[in-house]
């Protein structure tokens, strides 16, 4: 286990700084100027110069990428071009709304998508497991920002018992902030618990015709006790699959979904960057999730190894 | 069930505090705008949202510009004029502060004007004072400005947001804690979200209704149309054209409809064949039916124009039919020049959506007259280096927001390529003129050169739709400068 510990981090990190040349110089070649964004189209050509040479625009590549690995491996990201903050300090602040919000859609489509396929795969080919099928069908289908101004509509103009979007930051009222995420998480979770209930009902489904079943079944066991005491547990790895799969998605997929709710989210910085061409707050974040992502795959094949021993000794494939 | 009811018994309390917190909301604002600003300082930066949440809120300058676009005094009580107009003499306001507690005296106006024209220097503006020569500090409330030759615009120039007034204390960080002399200050910003000022209550000018405003950024049309349906946001400045009708015959809204400094305009690559032809240039101008692309891009809102100039300005001449739509004399005058089968040309188009729709409708407009347009949609920063800085480009849309920014048209390196020595020499006797009748006439002998040159396209002037709750007053209608000047808007019953 140590042996597959140690080989998986060495290959983290070679893959970071791969990541981190590739994001650095493919991002270079990227037209436009954060200093003439920000300068406006009546600026003198000389404003821009002199703003450029202050944000350390006008050094060599090379330089600048050495400056910036360093400083990472220092904790430091830089300093935003356009909005001369930190560029670590802008990223914590939108995970603040990022992860909480990730979270909460993934706990949702747990909550509803596995308890709906279980069911829909106890009740195999009968009305029940149709409709819920149907019902998972229009989840996978409908539009998660389409869903949301439906939210919008019904519980923030109509009924008005939730914002219709913005953000409370949690220092100033952490109720108003759950309230403030209440709607987007509802909204992004609904294709999520869709997809999870077609994968649990497709994988329990298979299970029950396992001799492992067959064989419970003959020590006497109940089909439900049977799938339930043998049969959920195997179901569980393509599950756990698509989890990480949708983990990875949310954690910067959320654009769409923030700008309906007009969220302070992860996604959103990053659009605004690359449009200013913040280039060091691109390539800031875009590490971050780089990290985020990778560690969420790694915790995701530790958890294969609890659900399965068996792909443990085989020293996880995946 | 018992889990349903509680559900629904939650949310009927947070509903209960929502609406409560709504209610107390009376001095306060929360004002809705498309884009957020990327710092706050007028002085190093351009986007209009900068100005929106600063111009006359954070920030003040000697002078400022009010709703009619008329100089008034602001920081300086006062001042006079040497009879040759090269020496400007300001009485500064006594028992000013900034926010952060320091004193406002000369010492500041110099501060402010030598950094803005040191070499180093990153004001987008700074070709604007340049005229300025020295900033003396004759006592702590007195201040004297000489000038090279006389500005017309000096005035004005100083009520911009690009000239308020700031402290050696805390310029450096005014990009993200700001810090002004004006009737509020910054509380917060919460990035990505909203930027939260409270009323200053040391102001040395009369005290403002609202204690408090924020400014809150959603830039999706549909969002904040359910914002303001939902009360989140108690109005917008400006909002998109096809949205209005929604709010337009609702009793708890009011649409205020204005004029502003924008010139939307089909810009021209003038020294590119085969734009570098009068003759073509006034082709495509008789090929504009300027009608059809205001009714399809701004939904009837535009002011058609005929030159580069803002239409409520009163040196503005109506220039539209000096080549009125006609496309038999379009194809004529192509023929003329020597293109009879007409051209191909590329639309370089910014991510704007008036410039996107116009775009589309004047591709086939052109079409008509045999003038094949490729649309080419651009994202923001790739216009700004194709267009505005490599030149590389036929034809673009693009409004331009500046007020009384005629004289980019006297700089020759401009993206336009348009090198008029006859026009140079107007705009150098405009900027030095200070008599008003004068410069009028000379305006609009410039305006006139502009629109028979058929330099660019000129299309219409950008409206102000906003749109906020009926009980909200003191809203400027027009932008004659940019920015959302709170000083006036109160609530009423």
């Amino acid at each position: 286990m140590i042996a597959f510990l140690v080989r998986r981090l060495a290959g983290f990190a070679l893959t970071l700084l791969l990541a981190a040349a590739a994001i650095f110089f493919l991002l270079d070649l990227l037209p436009g100027d954060p200093a003439r964004f920000l300068l406006g189209i009546t600026a003198s050509p000389e404003a821009v110069a002199n703003l450029r040479l202050q944000l350390g625009l006008e050094a060599p590549p090379l330089e600048r990428f050495g400056q910036w690995l360093w400083g990472m491996l220092h904790g430091n990201l830089g300093v935003s071009y356009t909005q001369q903050a930190p560029v670590a300090s802008l990223i914590a602040g939108r995970l603040a709304v990022t992860l909480p919000l990730t979270i909460a859609a993934m706990v949702i489509s747990v909550a509803i998508g596995l308890p709906l396929g279980i069911l829909a795969a106890r009740h195999r080919g009968k009305a029940l497991d149709s409709a819920l099928m149907v019902l998972a069908q229009l989840g996978v289908a409908i539009p998660n920002f389409w869903f949301g101004m439906l939210l919008t509509l019904i519980f923030a103009v109509t009924l008005r018992w939730l914002p219709p979007g913005g953000f409370t930051p949690w220092s100033e009222n952490p109720l108003g902030a759950l309230r403030s995420l209440v709607l987007p998480s509802l909204a992004l979770a609904l294709p999520q618990a869709a997809i999870l209930a077609r994968v649990m009902r497709t994988a329990l489904v298979d299970i029950q015709e396992q001799d492992f079943i067959r064989t419970a079944r003959a020590k006497g066991m109940t089909m439900g006790e049977a799938v339930w005491r043998h049969g959920v547990r195997n179901a569980l790895v393509p599950v756990l699959t698509i989890l990480g799969l949708q983990f990875a998605f949310l954690i910067a997929g959320a654009i769409i979904v923030e700008n309906v709710f007009y969220l302070p989210g992860l996604g959103r910085l990053i659009l605004t960057a690359i449009s200013e061409r913040d280039l060091i707050l691109v390539r800031g974040a875009v590490m971050v999730l780089l990290v985020t992502v990778s560690l969420s795959m790694f915790l995701v094949d530790l958890a294969y190894g609890l659900v399965d021993p068996r792909l443990r000794e085989r020293g996880v494939a995946a | 069930m018992g889990k349903g009811l509680k559900i629904v018994g939650i949310a009927a309390l947070l509903g209960l505090s929502w609406s409560s917190l709504a209610l107390a909301a009376s001095t306060e604002v929360r004002i809705g705008i498309a884009l957020e600003p990327p710092t706050l300082d007028p002085t190093a930066g351009a986007a209009e949202a900068i100005d929106i949440v600063g111009y006359q809120n954070i920030f003040e300058g000697l002078i400022q510009v009010d709703q009619t676009g008329t100089v008034q005094p602001s920081l300086a009580s006062s001042w006079t004029i040497s009879d040759d107009g090269l020496t400007y003499s300001f009485t500064l306001q006594p028992d000013v502060t900034f926010h952060d507690g320091t004193a406002f005296d000369a010492d500041d106006v110099k501060y402010t004007f030598d950094r803005l024209l040191a070499p180093d220097s990153i004001n987008a503006q700074k070709a604007l004072f340049s005229p300025i020569e020295s900033v003396v500090v004759e006592d702590p409330r007195t201040v004297t400005f000489t000038l090279s030759r006389p500005d017309g615009m000096f005035l004005f120039n100083l009520g911009r947001g690009d000239a308020i007034i700031v402290a050696p204390e805390s310029a450096q960080n005014n990009a993200t804690a700001p810090i002004g002399t004006g009737p509020y200050s910054f509380v917060q910003w919460d990035k990505g979200s909203r930027v939260v000022l409270e009323r200053y209550d040391p102001y040395w000018g009369e005290l403002p209704a609202l204690t408090e405003a924020s400014f809150v950024f959603i830039s999706d049309t549909a969002t904040m149309t359910n914002a303001l349906l939902a009360g989140d946001v108690d109005g917008t400045n400006n909002f998109a054209a096809e949205a209005l009708p929604i709010f337009e015959g609702n009793p708890q809204f009011k649409v205020l409809v204005g004029t502003t400094e924008g010139e939307a305009i089909l810009s021209t690559n003038n020294a590119k064949a085969p734009f570098n032809e009068l003759k073509v240039r006034q082709a495509m101008a008789h090929a504009i039916n300027r009608e059809a692309i205001i009714e399809g891009a701004t939904y009837g809102y535009g002011v058609a124009i005929g030159s580069h100039f803002a239409p409520h300005n009163p040196y503005y001449v109506d220039l539209t039919q000096t080549y009125p739509y006609d496309p038999e004399k379009a194809r004529a005058l192509l023929a003329e020049a020597g293109y009879p089968d007409g051209f191909s040309a590329t639309l370089k188009l910014p991510p704007v959506n008036y410039a996107r729709v116009s775009g589309q409708i004047l591709a086939s407009q052109f079409a008509e007259v045999g003038i094949k347009l490729e649309l080419i949609n651009l994202e923001w920063a790739q216009w700004l280096e194709d267009v505005l800085t490599n030149k590389d480009f036929d034809l673009s849309i693009i409004a331009h927001v500046e007020p009384f920014d005629i004289g980019i048209y006297a700089d020759p390196n401009y993206y336009f390529g348009y090198d008029n020595p006859q026009f140079q020499a107007l705009i150098e006797k405009l900027n030095a003129t200070t008599d008003e009748a004068e410069r009028k006439v000379l305006a609009i002998e410039a305006q006139t050169i502009l629109a028979n040159d058929a330099v660019n396209g000129y299309l219409f002037e950008l409206a102000k739709t906003g749109v906020w709750n009926a009980k909200l007053e003191g809203m400027w209608p027009n932008s004659p400068i940019e920015g959302v000047v709170l000083r006036d808007i109160h609530w009423v019953d």
